[in-house]
C-alpha cells in the first residue's frame, strides 16, 4: 500500500475516536512544548552572552597589573609595577596585535552650568576607539595628536549628554570634569545597557589619556606616563590561546621576570570569563531541557500503550485487511502511519504551544529567548522518531497476526 | 464439459486437526475434492461438519494439518506469507456471513479497499469499486456507510468489494445466513450471473433454496464428504 493511503486511513482511524487520540497526543504535546520553551530559554541566555562578550570586544585581550587570580582588577597592589606607554608601545609590535588601548579610569564628577553628573571617566589613546568600534553620532572622535599632546577636549556618551544638556547640541560646549575645563567635541553613539559588567555604557566620559593622567585623575609616584591597563586588540581569525600565551611571553621578556618567577601582571581574556561565569546557567538550561526529554519519552510510552489497546481492538479490522490481501507489511506501515501521525501532530502542536510558553516567560520573567527553527525541527523530529520507535512494536503485532485468528477475535 | 475442465481448485486429502487441550478435534478428515472453472457449488452440511474449515483453507486464510491444496496448480504450502496475501488479493474474494465491512468507511472506500493492496497497482481504483458497485445495484448508494444500509445491502458492498480486484474464485460462507428470503434471492441470483461469466463459486449455506441455485452441490458430515451431486446445467 502506498505510503500516501496508509496515511490517509491513519489519520481516518484517528479522526473516529477524537478524544482518546487527542489524550494520547497529550503526552507528546507537552514533552515539545517543555522541551521547546527551555531550548528557547536556554538559547536566549547563551545568545545573551555571545551578544556581550561582542559588546566587550570578542577579539580583545586586557592586561592588568598585578599577579592576582580571578576577576579583573583596575589597579595593582602596592608592590605591582605599573604599565607604561613604553610597555604599550612595545606590545604593539607584535605582529598579531593590531591596535593597543592604553587606559586610565576613575570615577569622576562633571558640571554643565547648573547641572552636574557623577560618571566614569575613561583616559585612553585613539585605539581604543579601535577596540571598542566606537563612533560619534555628533561631532568626531579625538585624533592621535590631541591624545599625545594632552588636548583638553572630550568625547561623551549620550547619558551625560542628556544628564548635562537636555536635548540641546553638546559639541562645542565646555564642562568642568573633577573642576577641570573641557571642550565636548562628539558625543557617542548609543551602545545601551550592558547586562555584564559596566551597566549603562552610555554613561561615559572618554579624554585622551595624558589628560586625564596629567590634569584630571593624576598620574602614579612611581611612573611617569603610567597607564592603568591595557586593552589589546588581537588580529582577525588569530587563535586567542595562543594570542594569550606569546602576550605573556612578551610581558615577561618587557618586564624581566626570571624564569620561575611571579608574574606581575595579568592577560585576562574578558570572553572567557563571562563563557566561565555563565556555563552553570547553560548547564541548568539543558538540563532542564533534558528533564523535558523524559516526559517525551514517557508521553511515547503512552502512545505505545494506545497503540496496542488499538491494535486488540481492531483485531478483527486486520484480520479482514489480510484476508483481502494486505501483506505484513502494509498492516505493519498502516499502525506505524498512525502512531507516525499521533507524534507528529502532537509534536506540531507541543512546538506551537512552547513557542507561545516561551515568549510568555520572556514577556513575565523579562529574560531572553531564542526560538530557533531548528530547535522546532529537532523536537517535532524527535517525537516522529518516537512515533516509529514506540508504534513499532505494536504495529508489529498487528502484522503478524493469522487471518483467521484474527477474523475470529471478538 | 466441466468434468473435463482442469481443476482450479484442488484439495488432496485435506485434514485440519485443532488440538483442545489434551483432545483432538478433527474438522477435516482428508477430504479430496476439485472444483473447475466456472463452476457453482453449494457445501452444505450439519453444523460442525467442517464447511467453514474447508471455505478458511481453500481461501487461502488457514493452512491444513495435512494434505495439500493446488490453487491454479500452485500448492499452497510451498507460498509465503506474503505470496498467499498476493494470492488472497489477486485470485480470490471472499464474502462473509457478518459482511466484515469497515464501518467507518463508505461503501465505495469499502470496495475500493483491496485495489488499495493490490502489487500490480490498478489503474484507476475509484472507477472499478465504482463499477464494482453499479453491477451489485448499489450504484445509488456509494457514499452511505455500512450502519446506514441494510443488511442485504451490505452483503451487496462485501460483494462487490470481493469482486473488485477480479479473482477467479469467489468465496461465500453462508452469505443468505443472515438475510431474508427475498434479499437471499436477490444475492443468489447475482452469484449465479457471476458464475455464468467464468467465476467459480463456492458458497456454503444451509438452505435448500439457497443450495438449488447451484450445478453442484457438496454434502459434508464429520469432516467428509457424504455426497457430491452435479446437476445439468
Ligand atoms: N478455532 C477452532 N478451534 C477449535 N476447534 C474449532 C475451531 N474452528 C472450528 N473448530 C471445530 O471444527 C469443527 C468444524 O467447524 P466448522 O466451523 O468448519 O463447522 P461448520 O461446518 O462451518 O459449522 P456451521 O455450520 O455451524 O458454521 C467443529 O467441531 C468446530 O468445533
Ligand atoms: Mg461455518
Amino acid at each position: 500500500m502506498k505510503i500516501g493511503v496508509a496515511f490517509q486511513s491513519a489519520l481516518e482511524a484517528l479522526i473516529s475516536n477524537p478524544l482518546r487520540s487527542f489524550l494520547t497526543m497529550l503526552g507528546i504535546m507537552i514533552g515539545v512544548a517543555s522541551v521547546m520553551a527551555m531550548m528557547a530559554i536556554s538559547e536566549g541566555a547563551a545568545k545573551q552572552v555571545d551578544a556581550q562578550i561582542a559588546q566587550l570586544g570578542a577579539s580583545n585581550l586586557t592586561i592588568f597589573p598585578g599577579a592576582s587570580r580571578g576577576g579583573p582588577r583596575s589597579g595593582g597592589g602596592a608592590s605591582d609595577q605599573p604599565f607604561t606607554e613604553s610597555d604599550v608601545d612595545q606590545i604593539k609590535q607584535e605582529p598579531f596585535v593590531t591596535a593597543v588601548a592604553a587606559r586610565i579610569s576613575g570615577s569622576v564628577m562633571v558640571v554643565s552650568g547648573e547641572d552636574n553628573w557623577s560618571t566614569s571617566l575613561q583616559g585612553t589613546n585613539t585605539d581604543y576607539f579601535v577596540t571598542q568600534s566606537l563612533s560619534t553620532s555628533e561631532g568626531r572622535l579625538f585624533d592621535t595628536r590631541e591624545a599625545s599632546s594632552g588636548a583638553a577636549v572630550a568625547v561623551i556618551g549620550k547619558t551625560v549628554a542628556d544628564a548635562l544638556f537636555e536635548g540641546t547640541n553638546p559639541v562645542g560646549q565646555t564642562i568642568r570634569v573633577n573642576n577641570v575645563p573641557v571642550e565636548v567635541i562628539g558625543v557617542l553613539v548609543t551602545r545601551g545597557q550592558s547586562s555584564g559588567p559596566g551597566g549603562d555604557r552610555d554613561d561615559i566620559v572618554i579624554v585622551p589619556i595624558s589628560t586625564a593622567r596629567n590634569r584630571i585623575l593624576g598620574g602614579n609616584a612611581t611612573v611617569a606616563r603610567y597607564v592603568g591597563s591595557m586593552e589589546v586588540g588581537i588580529a582577525d581569525g588569530y587563535d586567542m590561546t595562543t594570542a594569550q600565551e606569546q602576550l605573556e611571553t612578551r610581558m615577561r621578556e618587557i618586564r624581566r621576570i626570571a624564569p620561575g618567577g611571579t608574574d606581575d601582571f595579568r592577560v585576562f581574556n574578558i570572553a572567557d570569563f563571562i563563557r566561565a561565569r555563565s556555563s552553570t546557567q547553560a548547564t541548568f538550561g539543558v538540563l532542564l531541557a533534558f528533564t523535558a526529554a523524559v516526559s517525551l519519552i514517557v508521553g511515547g510510552v503512552g502512545v505505545m500503550n494506545i497503540m496496542l489497546v488499538s491494535v486488540t481492538e481492531r483485531t478483527r479490522e486486520i484480520g479482514l485487511r489480510m484476508a483481502i490481501g494486505a501483506r505484513g507489511i502494509d498492516i505493519l506501515g498502516q499502525f506505524l502511519a498512525e502512531a507516525l501521525a499521533l507524534c507528529l501532530l502532537g509534536g506540531l502542536i507541543g512546538s506551537a504551544l512552547g513557542v507561545g510558553a516561551a515568549k510568555f516567560a520572556a514577556k513575565v520573567g523579562e529574560f531572553p529567548v531564542e526560538i530557533s527553527p531548528r530547535i522546532a525541527i529537532i523536537a517535532i523530529g524527535a517525537s516522529a522518531l518516537i512515533g516509529l520507535f514506540f508504534g513499532f512494536f505494536p504495529a508489529r503485532q498487528a502484522a503478524r497476526l493469522n487471518p483467521i485468528e484474527a477474523l475470529r477475535h471478538e | 464439459m466441466a468434468a473435463e475442465a482442469t481443476p482450479l481448485i484442488s484439495c488432496r486429502d485435506l485434514t485440519k486437526v485443532y488440538r483442545m487441550g489434551t483432545q483432538d478435534v478433527y474438522a477435516l478428515r482428508g477430504v479430496n475434492v476439485d472444483f473447475v472453472q466456472g463452476e457453482m457449488t453449494a457445501i452444505m452440511g450439519p453444523s460442525g461438519s467442517g464447511k467453514s474449515t474447508l471455505m478458511n483453507l481453500i481461501g487461502a486464510l488457514d493452512v491444513p494439518t495435512s494434505g495439500e491444496l493446488l490453487i491454479k496448480g500452485r500448492p499452497l504450502s510451498r507460498l509465503s506469507r506474503d505470496e498467499l496475501a498476493d494470492l488472497r488479493n489477486e485470485t480470490i474474494g471472499f464474502v462473509f456471513q457478518q459482511f466484515n465491512l469497515l464501518n467507518r468507511a463508505t461503501a465505495l472506500a469499502n470496495v475500493k479497499l483491496p485495489l488499495m493492496y493490490a502489487r500490480t497497482p490498478v489503474a484507476d481504483p475509484m472507477a472499478r469499486a465504482r463499477e464494482c458497485l453499479e453491477m451489485v445495484g448499489l450504484g445509488a448508494r456509494m457514499d452511505h456507510r455500512p450502519m446506514q444500509l441494510s443488511g442485504g445491502q451490505q452483503q451487496r458492498v462485501a460483494i462487490a468489494r470481493a469482486l473488485a480486484g477480479r479473482p477467479s474464485i469467489l468465496l461465500a460462507d453462508e452469505p443468505t445466513g443472515a438475510l431474508d428470503t427475498k434479499t437471499s434471492e436477490e444475492i443468489m441470483d447475482l452469484l449465479t450471473g457471476l458464475s455464468s461469466e467464468g467465476i467459480t463459486v463456492v458458497l456454503v449455506t444451509h438452505e435448500p433454496e439457497v443450495a438449488a441455485y447451484a450445478t453442484r452441490q457438496i454434502h459434508f458430515r464429520d469432516g467428509q464428504i457424504e455426497r457430491d451431486e452435479r446437476r445439468a446445467s
